[in-house]
Parts: structure tokens; sequence; C-alpha cells
């Protein structure tokens, strides 16, 4: 929005009804406290998008799912409007072997952060699963197990620092992972949820089917499978054989391994030894490619996602070439051709009339 | 393309950050002979298409480039240079072609004048002798002008020219003075070798806005009030002022159309970036790790994230005592 307005845009917000109390907080402060002739809230779900659809935009920005953002350019195609796509997708999460216990620990922690401390997995930039390779893999997942532990406590049911989930469809369809026996048996880790309280543990899964949903749709949860490698290098084409996620995510010293995967993996954004903060950084551009969306936004990458970049040429009536103009002869053709090959010599020849 | 390093700010400290710019993949070009009339159809076609796979589009379109034109010009290089935009181009068949003139009602006899005798100038007494004039792309397109200027709402309004030859699909350069706001001529892309003169000046910007946004518009003036005054009320792909269509030609201008003329950029670098996704990456190491990112949150690191986050170094040495005792 700050980006919109920057540039000089009217801005209609229509924040997403799944989680309507902060919807209707920022339907509440954004009047109090912004120009509510050029900027408004419509809060709604899908009839009210629908009718603001109908409606001519210079330029929609959508963020959610990839089926909603068809729905969504499909609309704005009618009118010609410009989008922008800010979509999900699974996030991969390439763990090296780290050897070193205080940087085991610090890549644990940064896993669980983003992972679990963003909404509990909800978030499109949330750690979906990890790649690790076979031999590193229990290292890996007790160091998460202690990690978990320390944030949220022995039952995190209690902790005051763990969000739920948003509302039912979205625990159900979590839960059906969880019922699905091939996906079940794969849980190392927590498993335990309470539909009453909208509450599922943090979760471990280690190698489920690849065919399975969980490793096929986007998890958006707290379910978290680690997927084992014979070798780390294998998860660059693991990842490529999928659609083009959000970010990509890496833990690692080595040097190689980091660069291949800068350069042979393409993702929205991609960080090192970390997870979720690039987002915190406003240089650099936050937004999709391929599935994950097109478009970006953050700082003056926003200003510029709502603008048009107007080219504009000034010219003197002073001096005027003629051998732009009609009636086009050998010679005027001629000496084009010699100035646009920067053939100085021919065309002052040309010019002083001793070549034809 | 070599990385891009970007600065870094304190809540990422300590990193490195770099935009590495990727190649999207397979594009597809869908190039026009040189745009089709009711591109804006097509672009509303090739945009709902691409909707289905989320495929990003860039849309050059067209529209009816404006071009005023105020008495304080140098007449003769600005009749020359109107001319070369249109039927220098293609016979007025490029998206980037003067479409319709708007000029002051005592001034526009000389102007009219002046694009009367250079026409001839450049293209002779019999236009269809010359072989400077492009002929008109194909039967449909030479149907559609025909129905320009047969509308009977400009049947008294054509000036000058106005021959046509079937047989040959050739249209002579043609103008006509004030054809009415409702008639095909001005509610329609031209693309075509037909120039209205429109002797509204006093509503020049009016004209200008009640149409779709064009592609390009232009303006002659020497007057430098006037000039800034256009450049920041006219929204279009592009602008020139005194000439028209050579803006092209320079590759550090972005060039495509906003609204109905388009969307995106290309020429030079951006078309580059057209065809890039600007990857961001952030690189970390494993020391600095701050304690009140991490989970509990207790009251005490909530303050000091507070703290940091508005400035307030004196709150963050009190929480960061209150803490350490």
């Amino acid at each position: 929005m700050i980006g919109a307005i920057a540039a000089g845009n009217a801005v209609v917000l229509k924040p997403s009804e799944i989680a309507p109390a902060t919807s209707k907080l920022l339907a509440t402060l954004i009047p109090r406290y912004l120009d509510n002739s050029v900027i408004k809230v419509v809060e709604g779900g899908i009839a009210e998008s629908t009718q603001l659809l109908e409606h001519k935009w210079d330029k929609i920005f959508f963020t959610g799912s990839a089926r909603v953002g068809k729905i969504i350019m499909s609309a704005a195609a009618k009118h010609l409007t410009p989008v922008t796509m800010e979509l999900g997708g699974k996030c991969p999460t390439i763990v090296d072997s780290i050897l070193n216990k205080k940087e085991l620990v610090v890549t644990a922690k940064r896993i669980a952060f983003g992972k679990w401390s963003t909404n509990n997995g909800q978030a499109c930039l949330s750690p979906d699963y990890l790649l690790v390779g076979e031999k590193f893999a229990e290292t890996l997942i007790e160091a998460l197990k202690r990690t978990i532990e320390r944030f949220f406590g022995e039952d995190p049911s209690t902790s005051g620092d763990i969000s739920r989930i948003v509302n039912q469809n979205q625990f159900l369809r979590l839960k059906k992972y969880l019922e699905d026996p091939s996906i079940a048996q794969s849980v190392v880790y927590g498993g335990k949820y309470d539909e009453s309280k909208l509450y599922i543990q943090p979760t471990i899964l280690l190698d489920p089917p690849l065919t399975s949903e969980i490793m096929n749709d986007e998890i958006f949860g707290p379910l978290l499978p680690v997927i084992t490698l014979k070798r780390i290098e294998e998860s660059i084409d693991f990842i490529n054989s999928r659609p083009k996620p959000l970010c990509i995510y890496l833990f690692s010293n080595n040097k190689d391994l980091k660069e291949r995967v800068a350069s042979e993996t393409s993702s929205g954004s991609l960080a090192v030894n970390d997870t979720i903060i690039q987002f915190a950084l406003d240089t650099l551009p936050f937004g999709g490619v391929g599935e994950s969306g097109f478009g970006m936004s953050h700082g003056k990458f926003s200003f510029d996602t709502f603008s048009h970049p107007k080219g504009i040429l000034y010219r003197g009536l002073f001096p005027d070439f003629t051998l732009r103009y009609p009636p086009w002869n050998e010679f005027k053709l001629g000496f084009v051709k010699a100035f646009l090959q920067f053939d100085y010599f021919n065309l002052i020849l040309l010019w002083l009339g001793l070549k034809k | 393309m070599t990385p891009q390093k970007v600065s870094t700010n304190i809540t990422v400290f300590p990193s490195s950050a770099e935009i590495v710019p990727e190649p999207l993949g397979a594009a597809l070009i869908i190039s026009a002979w040189n745009y089709p009339f009711c591109s804006g159809k097509i672009g509303r076609i090739v945009m709902a298409a691409a909707a289905k796979h989320l495929t990003p589009v860039t849309l050059e379109l067209g529209g009816k480039c404006p071009v005023i034109v105020d008495p304080t010009v140098d007449l003769e290089v600005t009749a020359r240079r109107i001319i070369a935009g249109k039927w220098g181009c293609n016979n007025g068949q490029a998206c980037i072609s003067p479409d319709y003139i708007i000029t002051l009602e005592s001034f526009a006899p000389k102007l009219i004048d002046a694009l009367k005798v250079t026409l001839e100038k450049f293209f002779g007494k019999d236009p269809f002798q010359s072989a400077d004039l492009s002929r008109i792309v194909n039967f449909s397109h030479f149907a559609r002008l025909t129905r320009l200027l047969d509308d009977p709402k400009v049947s008294d309004k054509v000036i000058y020219g106005g021959q046509r030859d079937e047989k040959r699909l050739i249209i002579a350069p043609t103008l006509l003075l004030d054809a009415p706001m409702d008639s095909l001529i001005m509610t329609e892309e031209i693309f075509g070798p037909l120039l209205p003169i429109i002797t509204k000046m006093e509503e020049a910007l009016e004209v200008v806005s009640s149409l779709p946004k064009p592609l390009a518009a232009y303006l002659f003036t020497k007057d430098k009030k006037f000039e800034r005054q256009v450049v920041a009320s006219i929204s279009a792909g592009g602008m020139v002022v005194n000439d028209t269509a050579i803006h092209l030609a320079n590759h550090h201008l972005p060039f495509g159309g906003v609204g109905e003329s388009g969307m995106g950029a290309y020429h030079g670098k951006f078309s580059f970036e057209t065809f890039s996704h600007k990857k961001a990456v952030l690189y970390r190491g494993f020391m600095g790790d701050l304690m009140v990112r991490y989970p509990p949150y207790t009251t005490r690191k909530q303050k000091i994230v507070r703290c940091l986050l508005t400035g307030d170094f004196l709150g963050l040495v009190y929480a960061l005592i209150g803490w350490n005792s």
C-alpha cells in the first residue's frame, strides 16, 4: 500500500476474509489515519471480490493462491489491467551437514523460527519441507526437536507463542494429511491436534511418499517433511523437477554448493543460512517467478510496480536533417547506412559529393 | 548479467545481499505485422489466455496518438516532422504514428498550408506515383479506412487528398478539418494515411484525456510553461516534444504503453528486464543471532524489539539491563 500511495495512486484494499479480525482492524484503523477520499478498505469474501473485479482498475496487486490468481488475472484481462501476482509454493530448505555444534543450534533455531514462529507455518515464505543428506537427517531432527521444546515448552498447546490454524477448513485440510496412513506412518515427532481449539502441534515427518499430497500441495501449516537424499547436491535436481517456489533456503558452509544453488535453481528469492528474513530487507525485490507469481514489491520496487515510467524525448526545432524526409533516394540511403555503421569517412565523402 | 549488490540494514545485520537476474524460461513473442487494428481486443484475448497459466505478459498495443501544435513553432520543420511520423512511417500504419492534430483555430489554416506544401514536396503532385508511400497492408484494412472516410459525419470535412485506388490498395495522404468527436475517425485508431485536425486548442488537454491513454503523445511548442503543463497532465506510453516517432530510437527510454495502450516496456536494458526475473539473494553467516527473535516471547523481549524498531536507545538500554539482572 505504501508503494501504491507513494506513487500517487488511489487505493482500495480488500483484506482477506479468512483472517476476519485483522480485516476488521484494517477497516477500522485505515479510515481513521489515512485520507478516506482516496484510500478505502472494502471487506468481504468472494461475492465482494467478484463485484470489485467487474470494475476497471488501473492496477491489481494480488496475494494469495494460484487458483484465485488465475480468476483475478482473467478478470483483469477484460480491462487490460496490469497485475502483480504474489502466490505461494512449496519453499524447500536444503540443509547441508552442519558439523559445528553452535552452528547446528543456530540452523535449527532459524528453521524452527521460519516454520513454527511464523503463523505456525501459515505464511507463503515458511519453509515447506527440508532436503537433507540421509546421514545427517537424524542429527538435524534431534536438534529441531530440542529447539521446538525450548521455544514452545513440552506441550506447545499451552504456549502463548504458537498460532492456531486460521479456520476450520484449513484445519481439516491439514488433519487430512495426518490421517492419511501413508503420511501418518512417517511422523517422527508431534502429530497431536485438537479440533476444538484449531490447534496442531509442530510436527516432523521423515520421508513421506513423494507422491503423497503433502509433498505436492503447499502445506501452509505446522507439518515439516524431511526428505533424505544420498548426496545433498541431488537437492538441486529435486527442486528443479518441481514448480518454481517463492523462496529457497539453504544452510551450508560449502561455497560451491552455495554458488550452484544460486545459479542452478530458480525461485522468487534465495536466503542462505537463514529463513524468512530476506522479507525485511527492502533493497531486495520481493516476488515470485513461474508458478509462485510475477511482479515485485517492497521498497522502491513497490513504487515502480504502481508507476508507469513515461519516456519523454525533448527536441529543438533546429537542426533538422533533411535526409530523413522523402523523397528517398540512393544518396540519402547511402548516407543513412554510413551513419548507422559509424562509417564517418564515407559519410564525409558522400556529403562532399566525392562518392555516389 | 552479473549480480547487482544491494545495501543491507540493521534488521538483517550481519549479511550481504544481491539481486541476480535470471531468465524466465521460454518466451513467446507474438509479433504483429505492425500492430493489428483493434489491438486492444487481441490484447485482451492474449492476456486472458496467459491468465490460465499465470504467465506474465507485456502488451504493446496501440491508441490514438495526439499531436498538439501551438502557434509558437517553426511551421516548416513542424510540418516536415509530422509528415515524417505519419506518412513517412508505413503511410500512417504504425502504432506510434500521429493519429490526429489539435491546434488553435486561427493557426490551423497556416499549419494546413504548410502540410499541403510539404506533402507535395515529399510525395509529388500525384502521390500514387511516389515510390516512397506505402500501400495499405491488405484489403480488409483498406475497407476499414474507406469506411472512416465514407462516414456521413465527415463527408464535408475532407480538405485535402481522399483519393483511393482499391486495385493497388493505395490511399492518398488525406487531411480532415474538425471531424466531430463522435465520428468513427475520432473514436477508432486510424492506423492509415488520414489525418484529422481538430481546432480545440483551449480544451486540448480535456480532449486527449477523454480518449483512452495513447501509446505516444506529441507536442510542438516553444512555450516552456505550456510544455511543462502538457508533460505533467497527459498520461501516455511516451512523449516527444517537437518531433514525432523518433523516441523509438533512444534505447535509454522505456518504450511501452499505459492503460489501453498496453503494459510493460522494452528497448535496450528494459527488454532485458522484461524477460528476466530479479531473484533476491540474502547471504548470512551463523553469527549475530539475536535472542529476541526466538520464542518464548517474554515481555522483556517484546520491549527490546519495540525499542529497536522505534529507535528508542535509552529504552533499549533499560530493557537490556533489566533482562541481564
